[in-house]
């Protein structure tokens, strides 16, 4: 490969991610402007190969939501949110969008569409309060679909089994239920052939993902699972079930493949690899990463790549025969996963930590997220109970920077890295 | 015969130690730390010299830790205080396995190895409840010297329960209680008592092994021992150099670097 053309390679997937990213929330705004309608989804389970089925122009808030954080323009949306009448204890991605709609839609990067239809599940409760803030705004369908869990006495029952076939015939029933709705809401009739393409590039999508999160096991690390990762990830949320999401995915496995068969990491002088369990600190989503790699340390995994792709992670393809019943299973293990992770985590993460040489897991629970928090503390006591890896367990938040206080966060993040540092050399002393 | 130094900039005081090959403090400072983070560590550093007759050239390495670490000018390196604290402690009693750093702003749980190597630590979040600043309040409201709190508190029969779990209610808590008619030791031991069960909480989120050693400015108060003590069933180490751990673990860790730096390049195994 000529210099020129590695240039080109290494890095193609953060820029092309932005330009993509880009386009996409110009169609948004073109949308809006023409005054069309958008389906609003959420990244666990969003639909989107349905519902592009469609036409209909997706909506993610959860990512206009962490975008005004990203840009240092959260405080702005959650201050005209609380000062609306919602409390500052409430999740700050629903209030930056209650403040969005009060602002008609108006983003940083442009502006969204009115939903015309709300489909989402029930991955995390707060979802079925926040679609009804939009029913009650704009009167229009919401449709909460039931995904069942499986985790009850430690089973995760999978295909062939027969819960697991009781819980599709249930989730497909409710797609079933579905589809007349989005007919009547975008005037079109369900094209099961279309849907076949959709699920089509969201395979070759899924297939991509998981390549590359499994690439990261090289050493050095190709890409730093907390800043890199989430760009990845914005494309597998947004443009999925399309050809320049496929595209996306089949060009980034290929800077990934050239970046470890050449050793080219994401930085130059990784000390140690790090997982991460939680959401990212979007509002100071750069200052945060860089409190790692200012001591060498990369983050080769993230639990956030997992349960935020909706279950991509897992490289799940659909079955192009067979395409709803096959969309059903794919919704019920994708959010099934995202929701049963949480508690079989210990052994997901133990697993990684091993297979990706880890040094040490940071968790990091965010005030504004009950569901993926809540039971952080538990599953990092399990894990030191079982293994002995080292931890770090920092909290701030994913929106508020009321919340987030650097000289802290720095603090502990120092004294983990001298921990690690410390038993390193103590290491090296027995070894010697 | 070298030195070593470490200087401990916290948000209220500013303390440096100076010790010798053996590890042993030679000198001392402890000053108010102020708006001036710079000059505070630059004057505890040069008074600790000149107590122990000592010159700045003398000492070899120094190393600044605590929130203002970085203001350390002349500072070689810096280290955390969790690590300075627990490396400390570990020097004072061997045994030790956990500790309980009670300063201005901040309470730390550190759960260390018997080689002083940090296992977990854990310290209060985005709010001063459970530290020194809620002794501050008390003496504030009070109108009592701080360093009259401990033995005050001592006395108190019949402690009354303060619920507000902000320092800054607790001034108005601790009114109410006298407008009551409460006894001030009786107000003051209720005081004492929920700052223990603060920490004490802080500290079985690390796990509390024995022994457990206290350390840090509030250290020197003697209810605050005694109830940390009750509370967690357990009797704490406590060191007369307890308010110096941090800026002790530092210097530890600066003589650290002295010692390894006059070894063979081969025996430092080429490691930083």
């Amino acid at each position: 490969m000529t210099a020129t053309a590695e240039e080109g390679l290494v890095g193609r997937g953060n820029r092309e991610g932005a330009r993509l990213f880009k386009e996409w929330f110009a169609e948004l705004t073109r949308a809006a402007e023409e005054g069309r309608g958008a389906a609003y989804v959420f990244v666990m389970g969003s639909l989107a190969e349905l519902l592009r089925t469609f036409d209909l122009p997706v909506v993610f808030p959860e990512i206009n939501s962490l975008q005004t954080a990203v840009r240092h323009q959260a405080h702005e949306y959650l201050n005209e949110a609380e000062d609306y009448g919602y409390s500052p204890d409430i999740c700050g991605y629903v209030k930056a969008d209650v403040a969005t709609q009060l602002r008609g839609g108006q983003l940083p990067m442009g502006r969204i569409p009115k939903p015309a239809i709300a489909v989402y599940t029930n991955a995390c409760n707060t979802y079925i309060k926040w679609a009804e803030i939009w029913e009650r705004m704009y009167g229009c369908p919401t449709v909460t679909l039931d995904v069942p869990g499986s985790r009850a006495a430690g089973l995760r029952p999978g295909p062939g089994d027969p819960d697991f076939e009781h819980d599709r015939r249930y989730v497909l029933a409710q797609l079933h239920e579905l589809i007349p709705v989005l007919e009547d809401v975008t005037d079109r009739r369900f094209d099961e052939d279309r849907l076949r393409e959709t699920l089509a590039h969201a395979n070759t999508m899924s297939r991509g993902w998981k390549r590359v999160l499994d690439l990261n096991r090289s050493r050095p690390a190709l890409f730093n699972a907390l800043t890199d990762g989430t760009i990845y990830l914005g494309v597998s949320n947004c443009l999925r079930g399309t050809p320049e999401g496929a595209r996306y995915f089949d060009e980034l496995v290929e800077e990934m493949e050239h970046k470890s068969a050449s050793g080219i990491g994401t930085l130059t002088d990784e000390r140690y690899r790090l997982l991460f369990v939680g959401v990212p600190c979007y509002p100071i989503f750069r200052r945060f990463a860089e409190l790692f790699t200012e001591w060498g340390g990369a983050f080769v995994g993230s639990t956030y790549l997992w349960f935020a792709s909706g279950g991509a992670h897992s490289a799940h393809q659909y079955d192009l025969d067979r395409p709803l019943e096959s969309l059903a299973e794919g919704l019920l293990l994708g959010v099934r996963d995202a929701m049963d992770s949480m508690f079989f985590q210990t052994d997901a993460l133990l697993q990684m930590f091993d297979q990706y040489q880890a040094d040490g897991i940071v968790y990091h629970p965010i005030k504004s997220c009950r569901t993926v928090s809540t039971g952080l503390a538990d599953s990092r006591r399990d894990l030191m109970s079982r293994a002995d890896v080292p931890s770090l367990f920092i909290e701030s938040d994913m929106m508020d920077r009321r919340v987030v206080s650097e000289a802290q966060l720095k603090n502990r993040i120092d004294a983990f890295f001298e921990g690690l540092a410390s038993r390193r050399a103590g290491s090296a002393m027995t070894s010697a | 015969m070298a030195y070593a130094a470490g200087v401990d900039v916290g948000s209220t005081q500013t303390k440096a130690v100076v010790v010798d090959e053996a590890g042993l403090i030679v000198a001392r400072c402890l000053t108010e730390t102020g708006a001036n983070v710079t000059r505070a560590a630059d004057a505890a550093f040069t008074e600790a010299l000149a107590s122990g007759g000592l010159r700045e050239e003398e000492v070899e390495y120094v190393i600044g830790t605590g929130y203002g670490r970085y203001n350390v000018t002349f500072g070689n390196a810096q280290v955390t205080e969790i690590s300075c604290h627990g490396r400390g402690a570990v020097r004072m009693f061997p045994d030790t396995r956990t500790v309980v750093d009670m300063g201005g702003q901040d309470t730390k749980a550190i759960r260390v190895s018997p080689s002083g190597e940090i296992i977990d630590f854990c310290m209060n979040d985005k709010c001063a409840a459970g530290t020194g600043r809620f002794l501050g309040a008390a003496s504030s409201a009070l109108d009592i010297p701080l360093d009259r709190l401990g033995p005050t508190a001592l006395e108190g029969q019949r402690p009354v329960k303060i619920s507000t779990t902000c320092t800054v209610f607790a001034e108005s808590e601790i009114l109410s209680w006298l407008g009551k008619g409460k006894k001030i030791e009786d107000i003051l031991l209720g005081v004492h008592q929920s700052i223990a069960a603060r920490a004490a909480g802080l500290l079985r989120r690390v796990g509390v092994e024995e022994q457990v050693t206290f350390t840090g400015g509030v250290a020197k108060n003697s209810a605050m021992i005694r109830t940390l003590g009750d509370r967690l069933g357990v009797r704490l180490n406590v060191s007369d150099e307890s308010h110096y751990m941090g800026a002790f673990g530092a210097a530890l860790f600066a003589l650290d670097h002295v010692l390894t730096s006059r070894l063979p390049a081969a025996a430092r195994g080429g490691r930083s």
